[in-house]
């Protein structure tokens, strides 16, 4: 049995609490939300931090709707209640979609929005998806909150903008009628980490193309995105042709690493291919 | 569902306990007192140590003691024969020789503490060279890994063949057609979902050792206890309670249960080591790791004549490897496969590398899995050369049932067949025509749809003792039946349930023989205290052998019985006829009415009833079976995939497996345990791997690298069934436990392979990954046991 070096807990009351446990507890405390990334990695006795902090029970975090033109998303909303939320499915397929993919059902009953998102791993697939929508993250800390866009969130692999006492408490996603999004990702296995995953999501205005977000995970592409491919179809009709190159554009932009999933040619192969199938996709959805 | 009187479907007996959580696992024991221990291991595959200071971790306030080589080497236990007549370091003293060797054991008061102490534990080590590549461990001037041993100048542990080398080569000289294939059978682990781990307990007032472990072989653990650590027999006991999943890797002693002993001895008290998932993946028993080539000769027109096969295997850093000693490459005869050759041979070369020692583990019958894979690969290359149909050349080629019994090219002697019906079957539940029809179509918009094929033939249930035996131990096995007085009895056998459902079928062998139902029989096992000696169940042993060693045994219990009811009956023996209808078992005075059932002679066995000379009371009996041949199961499994060409991604669609193991004791249980090795195939050809970087750097040490299939890659099975008894086993059954585990790679990869043949690729190496089948449609194929870079 692996078990973790010794540590403090602390149950947050609120989030004000949580900030003020934060502060007293400094640098080595972390927040715990689902735990499915933390509690692993002290298992494994890779990350061995002094005390958790556990938000959990913070329903303040775990909203979920439309607020205006804006999805918004609490950092603590699972997995499953993104997946089951009939809103989120209707505006934008493409959160559904990766999440039918991520992990399995015990793990996205726990894991958390906000703690994939502040986990940073490089392979992570809510990364891909929330940049290719142009979310915004809202961080909260001792001097008041600020918002951020999410391409500006991830600063490296494991890292964020995220201070050690603040919070990412929601992010937030613009609403624009009929804009079309979708996922995809190759894996070895259900529940497996992506091999590579792109997502899309495209606005057509009178059959040109008005809008372009291109969001790929696992394979080295900054900020989890391929802006010159985005910028290439922008004023384009959305024609095989057209989204084949973006997405030849978007493979050429990744610097994808070698491991146990595959070699690089074709983890780059796979972020064309794959960039190329979610762009159809997100088209056949985009009404215009 | 019913209770039968016999054979049958029946609910599983271990079920009551399992479904409610009820089942007890070596880490359900506490006793008070106890102790845990935790293993520092190597993080190096190579390196000479130069220290170990185990002064900060001895001052940790909850720590016992803390164990190295060193000490064990005072007690002459630092290095312990394997089970294949090798030696393995128990903890390290001069060289780590794997990644995640055992180096030295902490004992503490709780796993906390003996966790928090391995890091206090200071070892200096010295970095050498590695071997991880089999393929370069016969090199000039490779690392020696073992220069422990006295004399050694290479990595060779042996060379080893079987078959007439002239006469296959002379074949081969005239052959009109030739095929040869390069082939890996990588590494792979049997991943049981409980890990290993022991609890020991030595009394010193007693000096009586217990040791609750999950061991597939309880007796042989005992005895090598009392061989290796000169402790007397009588005084140790083995309890193998319930176990999460043996699969050939609990046959084994591993360091960790030693370490447990000794910490027991030296403490005074009880201790528990429980290994975690990454230590089990890093350092229990491994197996396949063959690299192979193959070669078949064959006429114009399909007729197979001959095979030739030499095989590089990696035994890792010890030769581990569990088999019958005469047996170096265990049953690989049987690449011979199920066909009618000419002539055969093979050479195989056991090589040393800086990995985890093991071999043969996981439900692979002695290497017949990696002989079978091999055989059924070849016959499609030799189809893709011919242009022929995979199922039609097997067909031209199979054995034919009037052959039977058929001695092989390499001295087997198969005992009973009937391939072509079984093959037919599978082809007819396929729909095997309309599903080459819709290939076709598929292929003609550029789809990827493939249809694979393998006929498998085992050799199971070791076995004759003459030939076979485990560290000089036969592989013969005991089973003791007692009746009580109202007729209900107790089963007592050597071999050990991991899931195969003991419990309930051997349950039903009884009853079968003695017209009780299987409700009135109680199977005990596991526990050397309790149990006749015997060697376990591995290698689809436990039917062939212990099963037949409960069918003879309830067959004296029968005998006796007869001169029991002769007695009351006031009949002579003779006249006695023994019969079984719905109400049970009775002896009858033929041609009369007159009779008693089994539970009236019970009765009157223990009863005041006279019995005449020579007739001893009760009805209980022993028995020893030592088989007279093995037993040689058989199938034709049919795997439907469809490829994605954009990604490599293979999705599993139809799996059919027709297999022939005999007589059926509990057809539920035969089906749950085809079931289970099917899903194990899928894993291997699709995902399960363990590969190394250069500096031996394990790259599948835990779940998130090492793949186990789910639900979700596994298609609903269809199964059928035929029947081909045994002719020399008691009931006529033939072991089943790794039948699909065998047959099912090669179907699938032959699927695969099939599906890619408009890009001509003819092999590729499992696992196929999207990765693997991508880079193979590319005619680029990686090489699987190595960390891709
Ligand atoms: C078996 C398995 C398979 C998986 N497969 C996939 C997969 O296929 N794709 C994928 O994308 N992911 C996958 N994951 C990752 C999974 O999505 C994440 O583990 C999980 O969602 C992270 O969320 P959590 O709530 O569990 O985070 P935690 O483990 O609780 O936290 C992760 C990190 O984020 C910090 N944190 C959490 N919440 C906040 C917050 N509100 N503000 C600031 N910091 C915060 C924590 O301090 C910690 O450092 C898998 C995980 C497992 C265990």
């Amino acid at each position: 049995m692996q078990v973790p070096a010794s540590f403090e807990y602390e149950r947050a009351e609120s989030v004000p609490h949580a900030l003020e446990l934060l502060e007293r507890y400094g640098e080595d405390a972390r927040l715990v939300a689902g735990g499915h990334s933390l509690i692993p990695m002290m298992k494994l006795r890779l990350a061995q931090p002094d005390a958790l902090i556990d938000i959990n029970g913070l329903a303040e975090l775990s909203h979920l709707g439309v607020d205006g033109d804006t999805l918004v998303i609490g950092a603590l909303v699972r997995h499953a209640a993104l997946l089951a939320d009939e809103v989120v499915g209707t505006y934008f397929p493409i959160f559904h979609e990766a999440e039918r993919v991520i992990a399995d059902p015990v793990v996205r009953n726990r894991g958390t929005v906000g703690g994939s998102l502040c986990q940073a791993d490089p392979s992570e697939d809510l990364s891909a998806a929330f940049a290719a929508v142009r979310a915004e993250a809202v961080i909260l800390g001792p001097g008041g909150s600020r918002t951020v866009p999410i391409r500006e969130f991830h600063v490296g692999p494991y890292e964020t903008v995220v201070e050690p006492g603040e919070i990412l408490t929601e992010l937030r996603v613009p609403i624009r009628p009929g804009a079309g999004s979708a996922y995809e990702k190759v894996e070895r296995r259900v529940g497996d980490w992506p091999v590579a995953a792109a997502g899309a999501y495209l606005r057509l205005d009178g059959g040109v193309i008005a809008e372009a977000g291109i969001g790929l995970t696992a394979v080295g592409a900054e900020h989890f995105t391929a802006p010159d491919a985005e910028a290439y179809l922008i004023g384009k009709a959305a024609e095989e042709a057209v989204l084949r190159e973006a997405a030849r554009i978007a493979a050429e932009s990744c610097e994808p690493q070698a491991d146990q999933r595959g070699p690089v040619d074709y983890k780059r192969h796979l972020a064309g291919e794959l960039t190329y199938r979610a762009l159809s996709r997100a088209a056949e959805r985009s009404g215009s | 569902m019913s209770t039968p009187m016999g054979f049958g479907r029946m609910h599983r007996k271990e079920d009551a306990r399992f479904i409610r959580g009820r089942g007890s696992y070596v880490d359900d024991v506490n006793l008070p007192g106890m102790l845990y221990g935790a293993i520092l291991r190597s993080p190096h595959a190579h390196a000479r140590i130069v220290s170990i200071d185990t002064s900060a971790a001895l001052a940790h306030p909850k720590v016992k003691a803390v164990i190295t080589g060193e000490t064990l080497a005072g007690l002459n236990l630092a290095w312990m024969p394997t089970l294949s007549a090798d030696t393995q370091a128990v903890l390290a003293t001069d060289k780590v020789r794997f990644q995640g060797q055992e180096v030295a054991f902490v004992v503490a008061e709780d796993r906390y503490s003996a966790r928090d102490a391995l890091e206090l534990i200071d070892v200096e080590y010295e970095a050498l060279d590695a071997v991880i590549d089999a393929r370069k461990s016969l090199d000039e001037g490779a690392p020696i890994i073992r220069d422990d041993q006295e004399g050694r100048a290479d990595n060779k542990i042996f060379d080893w063949g079987a078959g007439d080398k002239d006469a296959t080569d002379a074949v081969f000289a005239q052959a009109e057609v030739t095929v040869a294939q390069d082939m890996l059978y990588p590494r792979v682990h049997p991943a049981p979902l409980e890990t290993c781990g022991a609890v020991a307990d030595f009394d010193k007032v007693t000096g009586k050792l217990t040791v609750w472990c999950p061991t597939q072989a309880p007796h042989a653990h005992r005895t090598l206890y009392a061989l290796v650590a000169g402790l007397p027999e009588h005084k140790i006991r083995v309890i193998s309670p319930d176990i999460g999943g043996g699969f050939g890797g609990k046959v084994g002693i591993y360091p960790g249960y030693v370490c447990a002993i000794v910490g027991s001895i030296v403490t005074g008290k009880p201790v528990k080591w429980m290994e975690d998932r990454s230590e089990n993946l890093m350092s229990t028993a491994f197996a396949r790791d063959y690299h192979m080539r193959g070669e078949v000769a064959a006429t114009r027109d399909g007729r197979i004549q001959a095979i030739r096969v030499k095989v590089l295997a990696d035994h890792g850093a010890f030769n581990g490897t569990a088999q019958p000693t005469k047996f170096p490459a265990g049953f690989f005869h049987v690449f011979t496969g199920s066909y009618d050759l000419r002539a055969a041979h093979c050479e195989v070369t056991g090589v040393y590398t800086n990995k985890a020692p093991g071999g043969v583990a996981y439900a692979c019958s002695f290497r017949i899995t990696e002989a079978v894979y091999l055989v059924e690969r070849m016959i499609d290359v030799l189809a893709d050369e011919l242009g022929v149909d995979a199922a039609e050349l097997r067909m031209k080629n199979l054995l034919r049932s009037e052959q039977f019994p058929y001695t092989s090219p390499t001295g087997w002697e198969y005992d009973s067949g009937d391939y072509q019906k079984t093959l037919q079957l599978a082809m007819d539940m396929a729909g095997y025509d309309a599903l080459r029809r819709e290939q076709a179509e598929k292929r003609e918009r550029g789809e990827l749809m493939g249809i694979g094929i393998s006929f498998f033939t085992e050799a199971v249930g070791a076995g004759p003792r003459k030939h076979m035996d485990i560290l000089g131990l036969g592989m013969a096995d005991g089973a003791e039946l007692r009746v009580h007085p109202t007729g209900k009895a107790v089963l007592r056998v050597s071999c050990q349930s991991q899931g195969q459902g003991h419990e309930t079928t051997f349950a039903q062998i009884v009853g079968a023989e003695l017209g009780i139902s299987p409700d009135d029989v109680e199977v005990v096992h596991g526990d050397t205290d309790q149990t006749p000696f015997g060697l376990g169940t591995y290698g689809s042993r436990s039917t062939p052998v212990s099963g037949a060693a409960t069918a003879m045994v309830a067959r004296k219990v029968r005998e006796r019985a007869r001169q029991v009811a002769a007695a009351m009956l006031e009949a002579s023996p003779e006249d006695l006829e023994w019969t079984v209808d719905e109400a049970g078992g009775s002896w009858t005075v033929a041609g009369t009415g007159a009779g008693k059932s089994i539970q009236e002679i019970a009765l009157a066995a223990h009863s005041n009833l006279e019995l005449p000379e020579g007739v001893e009371g009760h009805l209980d009996a022993t028995c020893v079976y030592n088989p007279p041949n093995l037993t040689y199961p058989f199938g034709a499994y049919i795997c439907v995939v469809d490829v994605d060409p954009g990604t490599g991604q293979v999705k599993v669609r139809r799996f059919i497996a027709v297999d022939d193991c005999g007589v059926r004791i509990n057809p539920m249980i035969v089906e749950g345990q085809v079931h289970g090795g099917l899903a194990d195939g899928v894993g291997m050809a699709l995902m399960q791997l363990m590969a190394f970087d250069e500096d031996g750097n394990h790259l599948g040490a835990s779940f998130m690298d090492y793949l186990l299939p789910t639900a979700m890659e596994c298609p609903s099975w269809e199964l059928g069934e035929t029947v081909t008894p045994s002719p020399h086993h008691p009931i006529g059954a033939k072991g089943v436990g790794e039948s699909a585990t065998v047959g099912s790679p090669p179907a699938v990869v032959n699927a695969v392979l099939d599906a890619l043949r408009p890009y001509g690729v003819r092999h590729a190496d499992m696992p196929l990954t999207p990765a693997a089948v991508w880079r193979a449609i590319k005619g680029d194929p990686i090489r699987t046991d190595m960390a891709i870079t």
